[in-house]
């Protein structure tokens, strides 16, 4: 039909559609020249570095580059007996090859990872391996200690052969593969990450819940006051953001310390005895106050903005058709603001599962969440890798929640303001 | 019929302690009446209203509903029907589940709320519109789905707080019709709510006009259109001539007012004896051109403007010193003689010329 009609001209006989282009062409270049610079930014800033994280997560090339002919060798190797003396020779010359750059440091660190027992038999091999004479290596690097005539260490060996890994994902999630290529959970007094993840979604879950009991009521103060009070307390919603979260989170421990102000006033007041002060820090009590408190504006303004847009008359009708105030408020009020409620519940939520400072400050050893352990293995193991994957796998956990909500509630059912 | 189904006994309001925004006021409403309380902006007409849903609470006086007193009733146990400015229809809710939340909350049976859900909507002429949504409708039929809404639970009164505000011209008139018919059939007792006059003269019984916290004057729309009892009223209630003077002689049911330059013949409505300032008002289509019956009051105008308006002609004649004198001339043959600057004679009956309190 389309195909049939005739091309409209223009009066200079341009087509109609060309014409209408190139009109349109500056204001597209006006537009995209506008958004340009965030469009930069957020590449530099955030899809690169997503980008990045992806990679160094599944990363394994370090030994495979290290140990280029070991790993050419050994691909005729069926892993099951002890390799044959290809193998070996090809490793000794990888190896000679690295303590010369000085890089078996690096190697041992590696292997070690993989199984534990790398380290020593590395150092060793390096002071033997001086005096090595040509031929024969299996035997010669197998008398240098006897995991090296242990099948074990080889397989694990050839178990960095491939450039790209899963481990760390694995890791993340107290998994591993093991020597048969099976994934298997580590033994139960290990699953440490498994625990921190548990505890993160718990922590989230009930600071997103307190937040809301206690954001719901203010919201539907501040929407409903006159104006000159809801400003007020709109400011005290606000001042929160204009303290440094650092401020706030020590002024936190200063409250909340045995020898705090709180524990002084109940101590005071004869609520709890002087040597009997409760600990109110450095565990989950207090990650839960802290990033309650620190957390509740975000909660508060989508909700307001939602209680603001809900006439005062409809509460009234319901009233004078005959529900009470409970059942005009259930029937009539709250389902009104629930795109409000999801937009709050999923940024509270959201926020509070990949928190950081507030839960290293006052979270002690029971109150950390996986972000901190992310934290750790970039501090302290500089573990990189693992660091990276533990933060994609809270990225797809908040893509995950994000996904769950839009099934449930519908995404364009949000109202953040 | 009770005719005191709803009663204001001395009833004051005030918000901030300072200002009286209901001054003691008393009004009786019989029972199936149609009573609009009728007002400018700001006049307390509506705060009436919000008085008697039980939103607000008199600050002094009280409020009775066949004959109980409501003060201490909360809104949701005094069984009044409300319909409000905006609608206020639930949005998440559809049609039906609109109209069977007051049915619900009263645990009428499923298949008995069916039926008064049916009756209420054909009542508005909405049948088949149950499964649509509030957002899905027109603004007039939306208007429909809350007058359904609030009569779908028989209540013995209706309050309905300026209804049509927000509905063009057309439909507007259309609905007051229709609700006119609908208060008729089902001879419930409404209590409405409006600025328009013309809205209050087309479907009321009896129309209290309210004016600064009081109710000014509350008669049928024909007596409050001719025979006002005070210049506001004469001022709010359609077009209105004055002229202001002083009463220079009052016998016999008549009054001499002393203008600037003239004296007029007129009715002494609120003035009792000479000397007393006052305002004449006189309704535009009680002046004649040219009279041929016997008038009392004939005076001689210069035209100054005339505005046709299809069916009449809108004449602006200085007399006697007020340039704002209009006439209403009806667009037949006779009266083709108006031009502008011609210099005409009009007269008046003195009845009609009421003489009520200053300005």
């Amino acid at each position: 039909m389309s195909s049939e009609t005739q091309k409209i001209l223009t009066t200079d006989g341009i087509p109609l559609e060309v014409s209408l282009k190139k009109a349109e062409r500056r204001n597209k270049i006006k537009a995209f020249l506008l958004v340009a610079p965030l469009l930069l930014f957020l590449i530099i800033t955030y899809v690169f570095p997503i980008g990045d994280m992806l990679m160094r997560s599944v990363d394994d090339k370090m030994v495979t580059e290290m140990l280029p002919k070991t790993f050419k060798a050994m691909e005729k190797w069926d892993g099951k007996e002890l390799p044959e003396e290809e193998v070996f020779e090809a490793f000794y010359l990888d190896f000679r090859q690295l303590v010369d750059e000085k890089r078996e440091g690096k190697l041992s660190t590696q292997l070690n990872y993989t199984k534990n027992g790398f380290k020593s038999i590395i150092k060793k091999l390096r002071r033997k391996s001086k005096n090595f004479e040509e031929g024969n290596y299996k035997e010669q690097i197998m008398a240098v200690h006897k995991r090296w005539a242990d099948v074990e260490y080889w397989k694990a060996i050839k178990r960095r052969a491939p450039a790209y890994t899963s481990q760390k994902y694995l890791k993340g999630m107290d998994m591993f593969k093991n020597e048969n290529g099976e994934i298997v959970s580590v033994s139960e007094d290990r699953r440490i990450h498994r625990i921190l993840w548990l505890r993160t979604l718990e922590i989230a879950f009930f600071v997103t819940l307190f937040c809301f009991l206690m954001a719901y009521p203010i919201a539907h103060l501040l929407a409903t006051l006159p104006m000159k009070y809801s400003n007020l307390l709109m400011i005290c919603v606000l001042l929160p953001f204009w303290t440094s979260l650092l401020v706030r989170t020590a002024s936190w421990m200063i409250l909340l310390q045995q020898q705090g102000v709180v524990n002084d006033f109940f101590v005071g007041i004869g609520l709890v005895a002087d040597d009997a002060r409760p600990e109110m820090m450095y565990n989950k009590t207090g990650t839960y106050v802290a990033m309650t408190q620190i957390l509740l504006p975000f909660m508060v303004l989508p909700l307001y903005s939602v209680m603001k847009t809900i006439s005062p008359s409809l509460m009234r009708a319901g009233k004078s058709l005959g529900g009470t105030p409970i059942v005009a408020f259930w029937k009539v009020y709250f389902p009104l603001t629930i795109p409000g409620i999801g937009a709050g519940c999923l940024l509270c939520f959201i926020l509070a599962i990949g928190y950081y400072i507030t839960p290293a400050l006052v979270g002690g050893a029971s109150g950390t969440l996986i972000s901190n352990q992310i934290a750790f293995h970039m501090k302290s193991t500089l573990d990189w890798s693992f660091a990276s994957a533990m933060g994609l796998m809270l990225l797809a956990g908040v893509l995950a929640i994000y996904w769950v909500y839009n099934k449930l509630v519908g995404i364009d059912n949000i109202k953040l303001g | 019929m009770n005719k005191e189904f709803v009663k204001f006994d001395k009833v004051d309001k005030s918000y901030d302690g300072k200002i009286l925004v209901v001054k003691d006021l008393q009004l009786d409403i019989e029972e199936g009446e149609f009573v609009t309380m009728l007002g400018p902006s700001g006049s307390g007409k509506t705060t009436c209203l919000m008085m008697l849903a039980g939103f607000e609470t008199p600050t002094h006086g009280e409020i009775y509903l066949d004959g109980k007193a409501i003060s201490s009733i909360p809104p949701h146990k005094r069984g009044i029907g409300m319909v409000f400015q905006n609608y206020a229809l639930f949005p998440h809710m559809t049609v039906y589940e609109n109209l069977a939340f007051p049915l619900r909350v009263r645990k009428i049976p499923k298949d008995e709320a069916d039926k008064k859900i049916d009756k209420a909507l054909s009542m508005v002429s909405l049948q088949g519109f149950a499964q649509r949504m509030p957002g899905q409708l027109s603004g007039g039929q939306q208007q429909r789905v809350a007058v359904a809404r609030s009569l779908v639970f028989d209540p013995q009164l209706v309050l309905m707080d300026e209804p049509l505000g927000a509905l063009d011209k057309n439909l507007r008139e259309s609905m007051q019709y229709e609700i006119k018919h609908i208060h008729e059939s089902i001879g419930v007792t409404v209590v409405y709510v409006t600025h328009d006059q013309s809205e209050a003269l087309t479907m009321s019984n009896r129309i209290a006009v309210f004016n600064d916290g009081k109710v000014q004057q509350l008669s049928s729309p024909d007596e409050l259109y001719e025979k006002p009892v005070n210049s506001f009223v004469a001022e709010f209630i359609g077009e209105n001539n004055t002229f202001a003077g002083e009463v220079s002689d009052i016998s016999g049911g008549k009054c001499k007012v002393k203008l600037a330059n003239a004296e007029i013949l007129a009715n002494p409505i609120s003035v009792k004896g000479k000397g007393e300032k006052t305002t004449v008002s006189l309704r535009p289509e009680r002046a004649l051109i040219n009279p041929s019956d016997k008038m009392d009051n004939v005076h001689n105008g210069k035209i100054e403007e005339v505005i046709y308006h299809g069916d009449h002609t809108r004449v602006r004649i200085n007399l006697l010193g007020n340039s704002e004198f209009i006439l209403k001339v009806p667009n037949s043959s006779s009266n083709l003689d108006i031009k502008l600057g011609n210099e005409i004679k009009i007269g008046w009956n003195s009845e009609d010329a009421r003489a009520l309190d200053p300005k």
